[in-house]
């Protein structure tokens, strides 16, 4: 009981909330990572991001805003050179990716003084979550729930058929733009809840999961907001029980959940095959009508 | 009546590498066309060319008599239907439901005359029963008929098949082609393949393309076509009897 009484602080209920509104944003946006196969390309959005950290710190603003101006920036760069260019894309994403975190570095150096919360944008800290914060995630939210209702059919259809949704004159250069931008929105948000290196797995976990479950796309989000809600609660949970670090102890759960999930599905699949053969066998050698 | 689709001396390929070259043809309205060639042969690259998605190097193609952009809305593509992620999260009506995005543009809602458009092209194809199911449990020809569905939605001028029946057993195979030669009695189609015998009970005329196209508007396959096609021997291809492959099946 010793948890539910500390939810009297504010700290910890804004720590749960925004655990909350970032597994909306990473249900959604994770599902179309996951469908499209571009984790690889969010890694690199995600690491660009440290560029903007560290440009926040330089010259003096929030580093969060840097972190949106990065990532989108990284987004839109990363989009065209992989759409544009068939070779060696993933060699571009990764020079991106690696020279995003250099220049933070760098700027973070020339920055004279204390950096306070610096650790906190690599590793997470859910529990230091300020109202502020909690204002930009929400905006982030709702600038991606409307966005993706409003483009829905067009980004599944070409998430599904690239080919057919051009022939059917679908704006998919813009789109495929957008859902990279959507997911620079998510990578800043969950950012602040498990730190710039570990924002892959939570986004991209409860898709995964829920792809073994979902045969419907809304389905898949709906679900894989859940899970992701489930695993930031528990980790919070943990990590204030334990007093472990709170951005470990989610992907921790989300990791170890995930492993789990891939050993039913191959059970599953085993299942499956075995039933079936039985089935067949027992037609076969039932008396004919 | 006029051409549904024309090509005039059109060349195309990728960098500085041509792959069809001089491609004349017209498509006449209700025509069903087969066009056979080998693996490499440019069938792919013609298909995108008409589709818009290469722009050709030389010459002129026309659909409707309108620029490809614009008339390529009447063009209903059918996919190969092994070209699908297996793992992919949509059920066979959310499939077809896209035939109906050229009609229902940018931050429209689907009404309900594209759901009863989609519901009769699904019934057409055999598959409304489906409409609940992951397209990943259907097998190859089931989900052949759920593209034709969606391609049928969008209301076509004219259907353009790529490998219709590629991984597909030959039960099915002749079940989509008999739904095929129903369907041609209201929409144009053009095929490519390279199964001749997939296409030859089928099409009403029937082209060789191998970086050139040889096509004269009949349903008459000579040897002299093939072999200017393939450019191999044709009984590796036809089984020693090429004459005789299509003057049979003659209506």
């Amino acid at each position: 009981m010793e948890f539910l009484d500390a939810l009297q602080f504010s700290f910890l209920r804004n720590a749960l909330l925004a655990g909350v509104l970032v597994s909306i944003a990473c249900g959604i946006i994770g599902t179309f990572v996951v469908i499209n196969r571009i984790v690889f390309v969010s890694g690199g959005i995600a690491h660009a991001a440290y560029g903007g950290i560290g440009l926040g710190y330089f010259l003096g603003f929030n580093p969060v805003w840097g972190a949106v101006l990065f990532s989108v920036m990284a987004a839109l760069g990363m989009g065209t050179i992989q759409r544009s260019t068939h070779q060696r894309a993933d060699t571009l994403i990764g020079v991106m990716w690696a020279l995003g975190m250099a220049l933070g570095i760098l700027l973070v150096d020339l920055t004279p003084g204390y950096k306070s919360n610096l650790m906190s944008y690599l590793f997470g800290s859910i529990l230091t979550v300020s109202t502020y914060d909690l204002w930009v995630i929400l905006a982030l939210d709702l600038a991606i729930i409307v966005l993706v209702t409003l483009f829905f059919k067009e980004l599944v259809a070409l998430s599904f058929d690239e080919t057919f949704a051009t022939v059917a004159n679908v704006p998919v250069q813009t789109l495929a733009l957008l859902l990279l931008v959507l997911i620079a929105f998510t990578v800043v948000m969950l950012m602040q809840v498990v730190g710039l290196i570990m924002v892959i797995a939570l986004l991209t976990i409860p898709a995964a999961i829920s792809t073994i479950a979902a045969r419907d796309m809304r389905v898949l989000m709906v679900l894989a907001s859940f899970l992701g809600g489930v695993f930031t609660m528990a980790g919070i949970w943990l990590s204030y029980t334990f007093d472990l670090t709170s951005g470990a102890t989610i992907i921790m759960v989300a990791g170890v959940t995930y492993i789990g999930s891939l050993l039913i599905k191959a059970w599953l699949r085993r299942f499956r095959a075995t039933s079936a053969v039985q089935s067949e066998t027992q037609r076969q050698t039932a008396p004919a009508e | 009546m006029n051409d549904v689709l024309t090509l005039r001396n059109l060349w195309a390929g990728y960098d500085h590498e041509v792959v069809l070259e001089d491609i004349n043809l017209s498509v006449r309205p209700l025509d069903f066309i087969g066009l056979i060639g080998p693996n490499g042969g440019g069938k792919s690259t013609l298909l995108k060319v008409i589709l818009g998605l290469l722009r050709p190097m030389r010459g002129e193609i026309e659909i409707l008599g309108t620029s490809v952009h614009r008339g390529r809305r009447w063009v209903g593509y059918v996919p190969q239907s092994t070209e699908f992620d297996h793992d992919f999260p949509i059920r066979v009506w959310d499939v077809a439901m896209m035939g109906r995005l050229s009609s229902r543009g940018l931050l429209k809602r689907f009404t309900s005359t594209d759901r009863d458009r989609v519901e009769q092209a699904l019934r057409h194809v055999g598959m409304y029963n489906h409409r609940k199911h992951p397209l990943g449990e259907l097998s190859g020809g089931q989900r052949q008929r759920v593209y034709l569905a969606r391609a049928l939605a969008a209301d076509p001028r004219i259907l353009l098949l790529d490998e219709p029946t590629a991984s597909i057993d030959p039960t099915g195979r002749s079940s989509i082609y008999d739904l095929l030669r129903e369907l041609n009695e209201h929409v144009t189609i053009l095929l490519v393949s390279h199964d001749l015998s997939a296409i030859a009970s089928s099409v009403k005329t029937v082209g060789c393309l191998n970086r050139t196209l040889v096509y004269h508007n009949e349903k008459l396959l000579t040897a002299e076509m093939l072999e200017a096609t393939y450019q191999c021997p044709i009984d590796l291809i036809a089984h020693g009897v090429p004459h005789r492959v299509f003057p049979h099946h003659a209506p």
